[in-house]
């Protein structure tokens, strides 16, 4: 692995290569040096041109936890709200010698163009671009939906994919990075996903996703769901027509309080109920939903530090010179 | 490569017997060093240091009925500790797993099955540093082959074997590379 | 080929003689060229002052006129100039260009277009043909003084505000209206305004997963649908600029059954590129309209073939590499097309044997000529007519390299592409302004008269 720019181009292997190796560094979370040395030595620049404190947070402790040294370089209120581009960006960055490039962008296709570009020589990690992807966030998930199939099935997470999970996503897919990543992720794990959306809120194309697609949630949670994962919502979406009020919105696609109690009535006492956050309560999500034991919000931040660890770890601990050096030749000769 | 047949060029130095024999040895020597099986932990060392590691905890078991077999031996990956990680293509790191006691204040005795230049005991150090503060380390190896690059020796050897570097030991358990049990030396290219 | 300009004539004063060319890719016959227009043809022509070229192999074709080119000049000489982008069209095979009118300032009163012109006749590659904005500054909001560029010394009969969609139904029907006065014309950008705000791609497949704004289809076929009907109430002359989905062939293909004044044009990347080249988030592929879909592509192939679409135009649209080498969505939109319009139509459309040499000379130099009414332009070649040619190695094959193009642009869709076809000589008015496959001298309008 070279970059970790989407889900869509990555493989099983790969991919629960990635869940297996966050499942050993989640335990240095409960060890009592909290920090291993695998990265020492090595400089990780957080690249935000969009603001995510969380994001950038869960990026820095994974880094730390990893002993590399972590560089944020927020694009906001630095050269680059002056006007300086992203080309100029990444060759300062590579003069500075740094060996991964965490970035965010509200460009689509900014991290792609940043490891295909030829300005930087480090590994590249999407931290979210646009309203294409968010890798990290879709393995956190398929991570927290792994251990809890895994319970169920009394099997051992390790080395195990989602074969037979069923995964209901609701809201806003049209602008939203995580509902791509995890529709590629999931396919590659062998769960079945249905998306959850008013017509308005996806995308022209969908029907060629590897998914369902339901416009109607009570429906979907009938047919039966082990993870209900909800999209964040913005409000102002509701300016430009894509539905008619917040009100109308909540009572159609929100995870409410009916809902919540009907998982019980439906017999789906087994159900998880997941949101990358940060959650509007009352819109896509009730609060009595959100803080209920089924929610695993909290699960789902502390997993996205173990799997940033293993993603950075697994970029950057090889001889990643001497696998460039090897491309080159291939691609020279 | 089949591990279950040697090459021309390979001759085998230790068969299962002499396996048996030395980690007995070795179990005894453990035993005597530490004057008795109090707050002893074994830590073996991925892949064929936790095999030896587990038949070690056999042996003193069989010794001293006091000791459970099962709840002293301990898996301790030295993957992200190693000095070598950006000379190497990506290893995944693997499960660390202490016994239910910890390790602060035991006695810990490492297992590995060679040692060679004395890098992966130094990344044992470390990994150990980090989960706690035993009261002594100790090492317990099955094959040592010289060579060493680092300040490091072991405190109990099964055999030691002199070779060149070209040549390469390799350690053949059941548990790990069944059917073999044995020790072979290859002659290297 | 073996010749120079000869030594010690004045350019306006050259002769050649073309040995062996294959008209429209049919007949060998021997060309004579002097005073402006072709002498004479037939076999074993001879002439004692005539540089002679070996046209073995050739085929002569009328020059070529594109209906739409961005000169950038005057406001964006860092992109392009009169001077570099109108010798990018001679070495294409062009005698001929009209500049779209969003310049800096916009080519919107007759100052600006006989400036534009003037550029072109000091430069001398080619005929440099303004085209006048439709309203003021292409804001949509006021109609620019149309009357006034036609009268001027550039003699403007194509009006567009190109860039920009003319969306407002009511200034649409005006100026389509107004423009009968002296026979002009309105091409369209059709560009649903609403429909497109904030568009990056083709909406569709892949804009689904790439999770770019998408252009749909519909922006494009709803304003022509709008535009054939308002050409037919008012019975004028409508032009449909880069026409880019199959929706709009079925459009234009019904109007012209209809009997609506309406001619259509397609762009060379059109006819080849797809939106899947877009998942590289490459910006060299980022064009407007965005390239579209196989389905799109065959039905683009087809409606020239059949005559649906009248024109090939290259929206020749040079950038700086600054306005390229970053995200695809901060990325300016266009691609260069002049230099390799030529080699893209003989690969997607002669060579794939859905038209003829004639038929090329007919959507790159005879229709266009017509649509933009230059007079000297689009000819037969036949003697005694003006000696604007194309010499065509249809045989050539190349590796398009955009550092080693005459424009300033490098926003190439095709570099690295292996293409067939070159331009190994261009006459314009009777000069060659290219020689041997390079530039050779422009013509000298100073010495007319
Ligand atoms: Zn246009």
């Amino acid at each position: 692995m070279r970059h970790l720019l989407s889900t869509e181009d990555l493989g099983r292997g790969d991919a629960v290569r990635i869940l297996d190796t966050a499942e050993e560094m989640s335990a240095v979370g409960d060890r009592e040096v909290k920090k291993l040395p695998a990265l020492r030595g090595r400089t990780v620049v957080n690249l935000f041109f969009e603001d995510s404190t969380r994001t950038r947070i869960s990026f820095e402790a994974a880094a730390k936890r990893l002993s590399a040294d972590v560089i944020n370089f927020a694009a906001k209120g630095s050269s680059v709200s002056k006007g300086e581009s992203l080309k100029d960006t990444a060759q300062t960055l590579e003069a500075m010698s740094a060996d991964a490039v965490v970035i965010r962008h509200w460009a689509s296709g900014a991290p792609q163009r940043l490891a295909n570009s030829g300005w930087i020589d480090a590994a590249v990690v999407n931290a979210g671009d646009g309203t294409h992807e968010h890798p990290t966030q879709a393995l956190l998930d398929a991570f927290t939906m792994r251990r809890h199939w895994s319970r169920l099935n009394r099997n051992a997470s390790t080395g195990a994919d989602l074969t037979g999970l069923r995964v209901a996503i609701a809201g806003d897919v049209l602008h939203s990075r995580v509902a791509r990543s995890n529709v590629w992720l999931l396919r590659t794990l062998g769960a079945s996903v249905t998306l959850v959306a008013p017509p308005t809120l996806l995308p022209v194309g969908v029907e060629h996703w590897p998914c369902e697609v339901s416009y109607d949630l009570d429906s979907t949670l009938a047919k039966g769901v082990d993870a209900m994962m909800m999209l964040r919502v913005q409000a102002e979406r509701m300016n430009a027509s894509f539905f008619p009020s917040a009100r109308e919105y909540a009572r159609r696609w929100g995870f409410d309080d009916r809902r919540l109690a009907s998982l019980d009535s439906l017999g789906l006492k087994d159900t998880i109920i997941m949101h990358p956050g940060p959650m509007n309560r009352g819109l896509e999500i009730s609060s009595a939903a959100a803080d209920s034991p089924r929610s695993t919000v909290l699960a789902q931040v502390r997993n996205g530090v173990s799997v940033r660890m293993a993603a950075l770890y697994l970029l950057l601990s090889g001889d990643t010179r001497e696998e460039r050096n090897e491309l080159t030749k291939v691609s020279s000769s | 490569m089949s591990t279950s047949s040697t090459g021309p060029t390979s001759r085998v130095v230790l068969t299962a017997a002499d396996i048996d024999r030395a980690l007995t040895r070795i179990a005894h020597e453990i035993l005597e060093a530490n004057k008795g099986p109090q707050d002893l932990v074994l830590l073996g060392i991925p892949r064929r240091g936790y095999p030896l590691a587990q038949r070690l905890a056999r042996k003193l078991a069989a010794t001293d009925p006091g000791i459970d077999p099962e709840r002293i031996v301990g898996l301790l990956d030295v993957t992200m500790f190693r000095d070598d990680l950006s000379r190497q293509p990506t290893r995944a790191p693997g499960p660390t797993q202490l016994p239910s006691t910890g390790i602060d204040n035991k006695v810990v005795v490492l297992v590995d099955d060679v040692l060679y230049s004395g890098r992966t005991i130094r990344a044992a150090l470390d990994a150990i540093v980090d989960l706690g503060r035993p009261r002594v380390v100790r090492l317990a190896v099955l094959v040592d082959r010289g060579h060493r690059e680092l300040p490091i020796r072991a405190d109990h050897v099964g055999k030691n074997l002199p070779t060149a570097s070209a040549e390469k030991v390799r350690v053949r358990l059941e548990e790990t590379d069944g059917p073999a049990n044995d020790v072979v030396i290859e002659a290297g290219e | 080929m073996s010749s120079a300009n000869p030594a010690g004539q004045t350019p306006n004063a050259d002769r050649y003689l073309l040995r062996g060319a294959a008209v429209l890719g049919g007949e060998r016959t021997d060309l004579l060229i002097g005073d402006g227009v072709i002498l004479e043809t037939g076999t074993g022509l001879s002439d004692a002052r005539a540089a002679v070229l070996d046209a073995d192999g050739l085929v002569v074709l009328p020059g070529m006129v594109d209906v739409h080119t961005h000169l950038r000049e005057p406001g964006r000489e860092d992109a392009e100039t009169v001077e570099t982008g109108t010798r990018a069209a001679a070495l294409g095979g062009y005698t001929a260009v009209h500049a779209m009118a969003n310049s800096s300032p916009v080519a919107d009163t007759a100052g600006v277009v006989e400036q534009v012109y003037s550029l072109g006749r000091a430069a001398g590659w080619v005929d440099v043909r303004p085209v006048g904005a439709v309203t003021v500054g292409l804001a949509g909001e006021q109609l620019a003084e149309l009357g006034a560029m036609a009268d001027s010394r550039a003699r403007v009969r194509m009006f567009s505000d190109d860039g920009m969609c003319v969306h407002d139904p009511v200034l649409m029907r005006r100026a389509l209206e107004y423009v009968k006065a002296f026979d002009g014309v309105i091409a369209q950008h059709a560009q649903e305004p609403r429909l497109t705000a904030g568009a990056q791609m083709n909406e569709g497949k892949v804009s689904a997963v790439l999770g770019l704004t998408g252009w749909p289809a519909v922006a494009e076929e709803a304003i022509i649908a709008r535009d054939v009907l308002l050409a037919q109430h008012v019975d004028s002359r409508l032009h449909v600029c880069h026409v880019s989905t199959a929706g709009s062939v079925d459009i234009i293909r019904w109007a012209k059954a209809r009997g609506i004044k309406v001619t259509a044009e397609v762009t060379p990347h059109h006819l080849w590129l797809t939106e899947d080249l877009v998942r590289s988030y490459d910006p060299v592929y980022k064009v407007n309209p965005p390239l579209r879909s196989d389905e799109d592509v065959t039905a683009l192939r087809e409606a020239v073939a059949d005559g649906t679409i009248d024109v090939i135009g290259t929206d020749h649209a040079p950038h700086p590499s600054e306005a390229k080498e970053c995200e695809w969505a901060q990325a300016a939109m266009g691609m260069t097309g002049l230099e390799t319009a030529l080699s893209v139509v003989q690969h997607t459309l002669v060579e794939t044997g859905m038209i003829s040499w004639a038929d090329f000379a007919r959507i790159t130099s005879a229709t266009p000529a017509r649509i933009g009414q230059l007079q000297d332009q689009g000819r037969l070649v036949a003697a005694g007519e003006p000696a604007n040619l194309v010499l065509v190695d249809p045989a050539a094959r190349w590796t398009v390299d955009p550092a080693a193009m005459a424009t300033k642009g490098r926003n190439s869709p095709f570099a690295g592409r292996e293409l067939p076809g070159a331009v190994k000589a261009t006459f314009f008015r009777g000069h060659a302004t290219v020689l041997d496959g390079a530039l050779n001298t422009p013509y000298d309008f100073a010495g007319e008269l």
